[in-house]
Order: structure tokens, then C-alpha cells, then sequence
């Protein structure tokens, strides 16, 4: 592997409840390359969310270290974008000002040319003055991933992204999301709890353990784009993280 | 049509209600609306109707706007750094429940027998809510907008532009909404005791000179019609369109 985009280095973290010392991580390591489509799979409350806000700069580990492009993370940065869970794009702005909020940097040309831009490539034209109350749950989320984009961000993190939308949307916006992954090669970090989404989307599965969360085992998913999800080395892959997953929860 | 016009004809049936039990009771209990609406007149004939609401709304304008200038940018401060909220806290607490009402002897003692003790008192009928309104707005942004204006590169200067202003905005003009109603109750209660003009003076005068009590509730009428005024100015200030946001979603 060449010199890999993402590392984590024994990365531990413990939040303090009610006095006590709680481990979340326990010894992280793992590499991601360049371009990537990785996985972060795991029961809910399990820690990969933190996991995920750690490598994006929000949290501090307790000990080890991210590093990015071999620099050690230190904050959040415009390079890399996380995409929130719970819609973080901005009620008072417009889509095109959602899409241009982090634009700032650039002159007015430039900046309509990259909003129409995204727009367009999330399928939002016609609504580039609307506001985010009138758009539904799957055009609000297609809004925040080109707010992400638009930055043109080597990384983006991904939390649960499709988690509160209705089945068909979520089966649509992977679609679009493996679209855009393939027109752009963004390095892609993406939490769920869904474990066909994980097979489907990605090029590496990490399975997660309850907490604290350890690596259990990283799950190489070698089937080409567009993946056949009724192939037999698709539905192996599946129930052999079935099957991995209800060994951690076997009681 | 009619449905908009079945609140008045509820007043309309109110009035009638009230003109016939009044002229039935055997003892003076209340004014007749039509006293009333002479009263109003006679007020409006001598001028002293317009000179009166112009004083009170003058006070109310002064103290309201005072107390937004300071309460505001201080609640933002406070509400965006812990440190400040540990330390304002309980000075906040203890001073908060004390009604303004209170505070009319030391305003008179302060600024004597006239407009600034009454806009004192109004300016603390207001500030206290309206601190509180703001430290809440901030505390109550949720962490994702503000994660997210960091992660685009904004600096800190930026984040209170772009992503907390706007994010408190609506919280803040229904604060100010309930403040001014606030400060209309306060400005009355203020007027009977602090000043000689304005219409809380007026509701005193009117029964200290005689007990004119068509007067006393001509000036009722006319502050709940000003009071309601002045809530629907406030209102158009939530419907502007790039304020409404939070009203509107979901």
C-alpha cells in the first residue's frame, strides 16, 4: 500500500461519567488509502461515532494519534468534511447559501460557478432558493453532502448519513453517494449500523466490538461496482459479518 | 370573511351584554361602554388622549430599547462562555424574581419624581427577561451547527457571524415579543406612581379627581388596544422571511 492517507495510531479514549473513567476506544490502529470507501460497522453506542469525530479533529483521543497525509490531526479542517448525523445543514440559509457557506474564500464567480455546480450534481435545481424547511429529509441530506463537496474536501466523514431517511431514499442516496465517490475519489470514512449498507458502499469493512470498541476485524468487500446484491459473494460477505457481529453479541 | 369577523362580533355581543347589566345593577358597579366612549372623546377633545399615549409609548420605547442594547450582547457573551454563565449565574437568579414594582422607591430615590425613574423601571422589567432569553438562545444551539462552521474554516469571529447570530436570531425576537409586552405592563404601574403623565397617570387621576370612572376605563381600553398593537408589530418581525426559519420547519 502506498503511503496511506488516513492513520490511526493506538488510539484509546475514556470519557469521564459520574466520576469514573469510561473507555469508549480501546487500541485503534488502521490505515486507510487514498481514495478509499472504508466502513466503520458496529452496534449503536458502541463508540464509532467517536471514532469518526476523533479522526475529523472535533475530539481529542486520551492517547495515540490520527494522522492525516502523515501530519497529526489537531482540529477540524476544510480538507476534510464531516457530514452530520442529525442534518447539520443551516435552517436560515438557503441551498445555495448552505452550498456556499464554506465558499468564502473564493471570488463571486467562482463561487456561483461551484454552487450551480453542486446543485446540479445533488439533483437540487430548482430549489437553489428554497429553504431548508421546505425540502424533504433526502434533499436536505443530498444538501449537506454538496455543502461538503463544494469545498472540494480530500475526506469526507460520514456519520450514519442515510440513517434517518425512509428506505427508498436511503437505497437512492447510496446510489448517489457511490456516483459521486466514483466522479470524485474522495477518500470516504462512513459510520453505520447497517450492515448491508456497509457491503454494499464499501471497499473495507472495519467491524467494531461493543464498548469499548476494539477492532474485531477488517472484512475486504473484492466485488466490482455496480455490486450485484444478490450475487453469491455478495450474500457471503453479508452473513459472514452476520456472523462475526453475533458472536460479540452472543450472550 | 366570516370567520374573520366572529371575534368582533363577540366583542360586539360583549359590549351589549355589558351596557344591559350595568344599567339593571342596582349599585354603581362599572362605567357604561357608551360612558366610556363619551369619556374617550372628552379625553380626545382635550388633547390630553394623545399626549398621554405619546408619554407612555415614549418611556416604553426608551426602556425596552435600553434594556435590548444591553441585555442582549451581554446574554450572548454570557450564554457563549461557561466561565461568564458560572460567574453571572446567581447574581442573575437573585436579582431576576424581584419584581420591578419593587424598585420604585430606590428609582424615585435615583432619578426623582419623572420620565427616567419610570424608564428605569421599565428598562428592568425588560432587561431581565431578555438576558435570560439570550444566554438560552445561545446554550441552545445544538453542537452540529457550530461543529460545522468550525469544519468549513471559519474563524472564531466568523462562527459568531455566520452560524450563532443567525442560529439565535428567532430565539431572540419572541424574547423580545414577550419583553415589550413586559415593558407595557410595567410603564402603567410605573405612571401611577412615578410620574404625572402617561396613562397609568391618567387611570390615578381620573379616580383621585373625582372618581371618573368612565375615565379609568376608557384609559384600560385604550392601553389593551396599544398593547395589542404593539404585539402585532412585533409579530411582522417573525414573518420577515429570512427570520422565520425556525417557525416554519417541520
Amino acid at each position: 500500500m502506498a503511503s496511506p492517507k488516513l492513520q490511526a495510531e493506538h488510539i484509546h479514549t475514556a470519557f469521564m461519567r459520574d466520576g469514573k473513567s469510561m473507555p469508549v476506544l480501546q487500541d485503534i490502529n488502521l490505515e486507510v488509502a487514498d481514495g478509499e470507501f472504508v466502513c466503520l460497522l458496529g452496534p449503536s453506542g458502541c463508540g464509532k461515532s467517536t471514532l469518526l469525530s476523533t479522526m475529523a479533529g472535533f475530539l481529542s483521543p486520551s492517547s495515540g494519534e490520527i494522522k492525516i497525509d502523515g501530519q497529526v490531526v489537531r482540529g477540524p479542517d476544510p480538507r476534510r468534511i464531516f457530514v452530520f448525523q442529525e442534518r447539520g445543514v443551516f435552517p436560515w440559509l438557503t441551498v445555495e447559501g448552505n452550498i456556499a457557506f464554506g465558499l468564502f474564500r473564493l471570488d463571486e464567480a467562482e463561487r456561483k460557478k461551484r454552487v450551480a455546480h453542486y446543485v446540479k450534481m445533488v439533483g437540487l435545481e430548482g430549489f437553489e432558493k428554497a429553504y431548508p424547511a421546505a425540502l424533504s429529509g433526502g434533499m436536505k441530506q443530498r444538501l449537506e453532502v454538496a455543502r461538503a463537496l463544494a469545498v472540494n474536501p480530500d475526506m469526507l466523514f460520514l456519520d450514519e448519513p442515510f440513517g434517518a431517511l425512509d428506505s427508498i431514499t436511503r437505497l437512492t442516496m447510496r446510489g448517489e453517494l457511490l456516483r459521486i465517490w466514483e466522479a470524485e475519489r474522495k477518500t470516504i470514512i462512513f459510520v453505520t449500523h447497517d450492515i448491508d449498507e456497509a457491503v454494499q458502499l464499501s471497499d473495507r469493512v472495519v467491524l467494531l466490538s461493543a464498548r469499548p470498541a476494539t477492532i474485531q476485524q477488517i472484512v475486504h468487500i473484492d466485488i466490482p461496482h455496480p455490486r450485484d446484491i444478490s450475487s453469491a459473494r455478495y450474500l457471503e460477505l453479508r452473513d459472514g459479518i452476520f456472523k462475526q457481529i453475533g458472536l460479540a453479541h452472543r450472550l | 370573511m366570516i370567520v374573520r369577523l366572529r371575534p368582533l362580533a363577540l366583542i360586539v355581543v360583549l359590549l351589549l351584554l355589558w351596557q344591559i347589566t350595568v344599567s339593571r345593577a342596582p349599585a354603581h358597579i362599572l362605567p357604561t361602554p357608551w360612558a366610556v366612549a363619551i369619556g374617550m372623546g372628552e379625553l380626545l377633545q382635550h388633547g390630553l388622549l394623545l399626549k398621554y399615549v405619546v408619554a407612555s409609548l415614549f418611556r416604553v420605547t426608551w426602556g425596552f430599547v435600553l434594556a435590548v442594547v444591553l441585555a442582549v450582547p451581554l446574554g450572548l457573551v454570557i450564554g457563549w462562555n461557561r466561565r461568564a454563565d458560572m460567574a453571572f449565574n446567581p447574581l442573575i437568579q437573585v436579582l431576576r424574581p424581584i419584581s420591578p414594582l419593587a424598585w420604585i422607591p430606590i428609582a424615585i430615590l435615583w432619578f426623582g419624581v419623572g420620565d427616567l425613574a419610570a424608564i428605569f423601571l421599565i428598562f428592568l422589567g425588560c432587561f431581565f427577561p431578555l438576558l435570560l432569553t439570550s444566554i438560552n438562545a445561545v446554550q441552545n444551539i445544538p453542537a452540529v451547527y457550530l461543529n460545522a462552521g468550525r469544519n468549513f474554516g471559519l474563524s472564531p469571529a466568523a462562527v459568531v457571524a455566520r452560524v450563532l447570530f443567525p442560529a439565535v436570531i428567532p430565539q431572540l425576537i419572541v424574547g423580545m415579543r414577550i419583553t415589550l409586552g413586559v415593558g407595557w405592563l410595567v410603564v402603567v404601574a410605573a405612571e401611577m406612581i412615578a410620574v404625572n403623565s402617561g396613562l397609568g397617570f391618567l387611570i390615578v387621576d381620573a379616580r383621585n379627581a373625582g372618581d371618573r370612572y368612565d375615565l379609568v376605563v376608557a384609559g384600560m381600553v385604550i392601553i389593551g388596544l396599544i398593547g395589542l398593537m404593539l404585539d402585532i408589530g412585533m409579530r411582522s418581525l417573525q414573518q420577515l422571511k429570512s427570520l422565520r426559519w425556525s417557525y416554519s420547519e417541520d
